[in-house]
């Protein structure tokens, strides 16, 4: 059996007052794409959270790419993972060019690839357009540009599918298909099963902070 | 790091020139604070001149927490994450985003000491010791509201917790900015005034680097 990408055991998160996760055990292997369902407040943003090691649990243990959660040997697998979240993750005033040109400067990679990026995502003609003047779908399709500039092998996506048009829906379906055939793994957090389902290998459902189901 | 400090600090004033912000709210609003007193008290009596200086530095304090503020709040948890995760230490984040705030701090307090100047007409000598007291207290300012929105934005109160925070905080740098002007109204010297500031200031860059990834894991 292969290294699992991630793996969680009994993990809980607790924030005052509440406890947001319990008694979380799941593993993620290569080439997965797992859905994550569930109603509002139901801990599915908080889990993707751990899962980025964005999150220490409270109580519990885990590893992502085999180093364990809440150490610092997080820091070192960090630049695995791509996380596209609820709200986009762009500087509202730089342009969509600029946005993309700010991560492949960090990253130390040249500024054509993050050209490239946006063309392939269909943004080519719109890279000098400022983020605040951008629909919230060309904001997802910016997103998963840094996606394609970064090539996670661990990615995951918070809602990433609401809201966009079918060309950008298949968009994130052929990103998570590229990641899960290149042996990374994909987990998609979605409260729209059907849409989500047809993305995905295998379905796992949290429900007050409690995994309770899982689906093949 | 000094590579992604320049690189965030970079695109921070860009994207705040283009927000204009500071420019084109923050700037007048503070001069309209200072033109109040005026108004209220009468153009041509000494109490300006008394007052000037106090009222340039309260101004700085107050509208310069709403700049620092908005240079934290400007980096969302979205943004915060991906940084994290595109390998960006976190004591990178907080010096490009002191750096960028000091910057923009110094736009502001220039501004409005020429507006004091004009207005207040404070009897200063030694004019040129404001080219240095000016910036160290502006970075000051600029890493205590830095420092103040992480710890506010950890608990997820930012907006009301980050002033109450800034305001005290900055007491000693607003004591030792005071002291110094009144030093150069009284033509006295400031020397120890200034090197207090700069001892705040490399305390408060420590403790804003040492402290960035303990407030980002919390």
């Amino acid at each position: 059996m292969p290294s699992p990408i991630a793996s969680l055991e009994s993990v809980a998160v607790r924030r005052p007052g509440a406890l947001v996760l319990r008694d979380i055990s799941f593993r993620l292997d290569p080439g997965e794409a797992v859905g994550l369902f569930g109603a509002n407040g139901s801990g599915k943003t908080t889990l993707l959270r751990v899962l980025a090691t964005l999150l220490r649990p409270s109580s519990g243990s885990g590893t992502v790419f085999g180093a364990r959660l809440g150490t610092a040997a997080v820091e070192t697998v960090r630049p695995r993972i791509g996380l596209v979240a609820h709200e986009p993750a762009l500087a509202p005033h730089l342009s969509l060019a600029e946005n993309l040109q700010l991560v492949a400067d960090l990253i130390g990679v040249e500024r054509a690839a993050a050209d490239r990026a946006l063309a392939d995502v269909g943004l080519g003609g719109a890279a000098p357009r400022l983020v605040v003047h951008c629909s919230n779908g060309m904001k997802r399709r910016a997103e998963f540009a840094r996606i394609l500039l970064t090539a996670p092998r661990l990615l995951l996506l918070d809602e990433a599918h609401v809201g966009l048009d079918p060309d950008a829906a298949r968009l994130v379906a052929h990103t998570i298909e590229t990641v899960t055939t290149a042996g990374g793994a994909v987990v998609l957090v979605s409260h729209e099963r059907e849409r989500a389902g047809m993305m995905i290998q295998r379905a796992v459902e949290l429900s007050g902070g409690t995994l309770t189901a899982v689906a093949s | 790091m000094i590579r992604h400090i320049r690189i965030l600090l970079r695109a921070h004033l860009r994207d705040e020139r283009r927000a204009g912000e500071v420019t084109r709210v923050i700037i007048p609003f503070g001069i309209v604070a200072l033109l109040v007193i005026p108004m209220a008290v009468g153009i041509a009596t000494p109490l300006l001149d008394q007052i000037g200086p106090g009222m340039f530095w309260a101004v700085l304090v107050l509208f310069g927490t709403i700049v620092t503020q908005r240079q934290s709040a400007a980096l969302g948890e979205s943004r915060r994450d991906v940084l994290t995760l595109l390998g960006v230490d976190p004591a990178a984040r907080f010096a490009a985003a002191a750096l960028s705030a000091t910057i923009l701090l110094v736009g502001f307090a220039v501004a409005i000491a020429a507006v004091t100047i004009l207005l207040y007409d404070p009897s200063l000598t030694g004019l040129g010791w404001l080219a240095l007291l000016i910036p160290l207290a502006c970075a000051g300012l600029a890493m205590v509201g830095t420092i103040a929105g992480s710890v506010a934005g950890g608990v997820g109160t930012r907006s009301s917790l980050a002033p109450l925070l800034v305001v005290p905080i900055s007491v000693p740098i607003l004591l030792a900015a005071a002291q110094a002007t009144e030093g150069l109204r009284a033509g006295a010297g400031i020397l120890r005034w200034i090197l207090l500031l700069a001892v705040v200031d490399v305390v408060l860059a420590m403790a804003g680097v040492l402290t960035a990834r303990p407030l980002e894991d919390s």
